[in-house]
């Protein structure tokens, strides 16, 4: 009996399990073909770079306040989530900071991308350091451990601490495609978040690191490169060298839904308003345009 | 039909909810370990498949000192070397526990022994704080004071293994504290009572018979804080610095499992090098909470003999 019983239970437990599969995934399928056929409503999940996260966020509450029927979620994760969810369907739209071709084990044929904003970094120092300028050869022999003091770039006698973001981080990439020349950074520490950056280069002495203007507090120092200030200006003509697109990806062509999103994100309601005030900087005001291969030309 | 008959041929009100009740906690019990297993066999199947489909050397994977994945070595293996994160874990683990012990047990002491019944409830509440504190808390006041404290008092850039162990010291405290606490007082009453009758101190006591007695539960309370702090992520990332280079001494910058784990998991794409040699990391802190639990058994039973 006891053993009827038992056996009983997980019979009923799987099988409650195995229709519970079952009904997701049916429910799934028709809101997606809900969402095909009629005007727009339907439902848009989107996953990805948290650097783009508030910007989307934002964007997405704005846009449901006008179209009721349309429910957008909106995830952190990272870029590399980003990209490998929507490559393999899981989400509608994939948030990163760089491009599909950079990033290993994303076949990027199969991305469309979106651009939606461009985003400017810059180097930072703590204010002890006595630096405001350095050239690229310079900053670059910083971050592959040749200069190692500050004075020998005209600041204090204070030894280097390099800050460094994670492998495979955007923001790194970013930056490693503009200064590094190919070469590797020396092994240092690494932080993932901007603000964790940020509080670390404050109170750091000797302290470097990359962010983006957003993040440029009047606590930590901004270096200045060759003369060439970190301004929003010289980032749309390519005088300032470090700076990436933000890019929603989405796996084939957007639905009707998705599109009408995205169009909402490019637009001059978004582009001139919610995109500044949070610091990125519009698709519309570049003008250069940059390819995967980090190859900028005029527009 | 006879009533008794019929009473006694047919299930009653109470064996169908005798039956229910047990159906409803044996399905709760087979989701539970359900779940376990696919979290076991998931991170199993992506942590081997460093060494399986991406060809790691698994000996490279224990000993190397390069962290990093996503480039060959000259045999065409991935860098997969994260002997600089395991000696991280271990060291601020270790350290941490070796800070926290004596803290603990001496706080469990006065608690259990010394202390007036409203001293006790005060300590009692404090160590409950201290568990009820989010991690990220515990972070963001090591990187706003103790980094700052380690650089001005030791040297270095305050980043390293000693400021994950200060941190992890005062985060694994309350656990080691409070289960030291039980052990103590599962102490049988006349154990302590024929010890002062013969004549012993209160010092001797403590020191000859309480802690004697309860010495295999300290040391399970002693795991369970090294178990936590071996998997704390956020607060060690923090103020590690996280270089994934052997660490120098305990001043130079440094890694554990968790803050490398936690750092790259997003930027990586599912089934490549980079990600799987990060599952491989996940495997061996499953390993390695498997093995705190075993050695809390392994305690358990001979405590009991």
């Amino acid at each position: 009996m006891k053993n009827l019983t038992k056996m009983a239970t997980i019979i009923l437990a799987t099988s409650a399990l195995l229709v519970g599969c079952g009904k997701a995934n049916s429910s799934a399928n028709s809101s997606s073909k809900a969402s095909s056929s009629t005007a727009v409503s339907g439902k848009v999940t989107i996953v990805g770079s948290t650097a783009l996260q508030p910007l989307v966020e934002k964007a997405a509450e704005n846009y449901q306040a006008d179209n009721s029927k349309v429910n957008i979620t909106v995830q952190g994760g990272g870029s590399g989530t980003g990209l490998s969810q929507v490559q393999s369907g899981a989400v509608t739209v994939g948030n990163s900071d760089i491009f599909a071709e950079q990033q290993s084990g994303i076949k990027a044929k199969q991305l469309v991308d979106h651009k939606v904003a461009v985003v400017g970094m810059a180097p930072v120092v703590n204010k002890q350091a006595g630096v405001k300028n350095v050239t690229m050869d310079q900053l670059r022999e910083i971050f592959t451990g040749k200069i190692t003091n500050w004075k020998d770039v005209g600041g204090k006698d204070q030894s280097i601490v390099l800050i460094n973001r994670p492998e495979g981080s955007g923001t790194r990439a970013t930056f490693e495609g503009a200064v590094m020349n190919g070469q590797t950074a020396k092994k240092s520490q690494e932080q993932d978040s901007n603000g964790t950056v940020q509080k670390m280069v404050a109170q750091t002495p000797g302290a470097v690191s990359y962010l983006a203007f957003s993040y440029i507090k009047s606590d930590i120092q901004a270096l200045s490169i060759g003369g060439v200030k970190p301004t929003d200006a010289n980032v749309t003509n390519n005088k300032w060298k470090i700076w990436s697109y933000e890019h929603m990806y989405t796996k084939g062509q957007p639905n009707k839904v998705t599109k009408s999103f995205l169009n909402y994100m490019t637009s001059a309601k978004v582009q001139k308003s919610l995109v500044k005030d949070l610091g990125y900087i519009s698709i519309g005001n570049m003008h250069v345009q940059k390819d995967a291969s980090g190859k900028v030309t005029s527009k | 039909m006879d009533p008794i008959k019929n009473k006694i041929q047919n299930s009653s009100r109470e064996t169908r909810q005798d039956l229910l009740g047990k159906i409803l906690s044996y399905s709760c019990i087979l989701l539970i370990v359900l779940v376990v297993l696919s979290i076991f066999f998931f991170v199993a199947s992506k942590g081997i498949a460093t060494f399986t489909v991406d060809h790691g050397n698994f000996w490279t994977f224990l000993t190397g000192k390069t962290w990093n994945p996503i480039v060959n070595n000259a045999k065409g293996q991935p860098e997969i070397g994260a002997l600089p994160m395991i000696v991280g874990s271990f060291g601020v683990t270790i350290l941490a526990a070796l800070f926290a012990t004596p803290f603990a047990i001496g706080t469990a002491l006065y608690m259990t022994e010394l202390a007036s019944k409203r001293g006790e409830r005060l300590l009692q509440s404090v160590v409950e704080l201290l568990v009820g504190i989010p991690s990220v808390v515990y972070g963001f006041i090591g990187l706003s004071v103790i980094v700052p404290f380690v650089r001005n008092h030791f040297g270095g850039s305050g980043y390293g293994i000693l400021s994950g162990s200060f941190v992890l010291f005062v985060m694994i405290l309350p656990t080691i504290t409070s289960m030291t606490v039980d052990s103590l007082r599962s102490v049988p009453r006349f154990y302590k009572e024929a010890s002062l009758a013969l004549g012993a101190t209160k010092w001797q006591t403590i020191y000859k018979v309480i802690l004697r007695s309860a010495t295999s539960g300290i040391l399970t309370a002693i795991i369970f804080g090294m178990a936590r702090a071996f998997g704390e992520a956020l607060a060690v990332q923090m103020v590690i610095g996280n270089a994934a280079v052997m660490p120098k001494n305990l001043l130079s910058s440094a890694s554990t499992l968790t803050s490398i784990l936690t750092m790259g998991i997003g930027n990586t794409v599912m089934g490549t090098v980079g990600n799987n040699a990060l599952w491989s990391l996940a495997l061996v802190l499953l390993l390695m909470s498997l093995l705190f639990n075993i050695l809390v058994r392994l305690i358990g039973r001979k405590g009991r003999m």
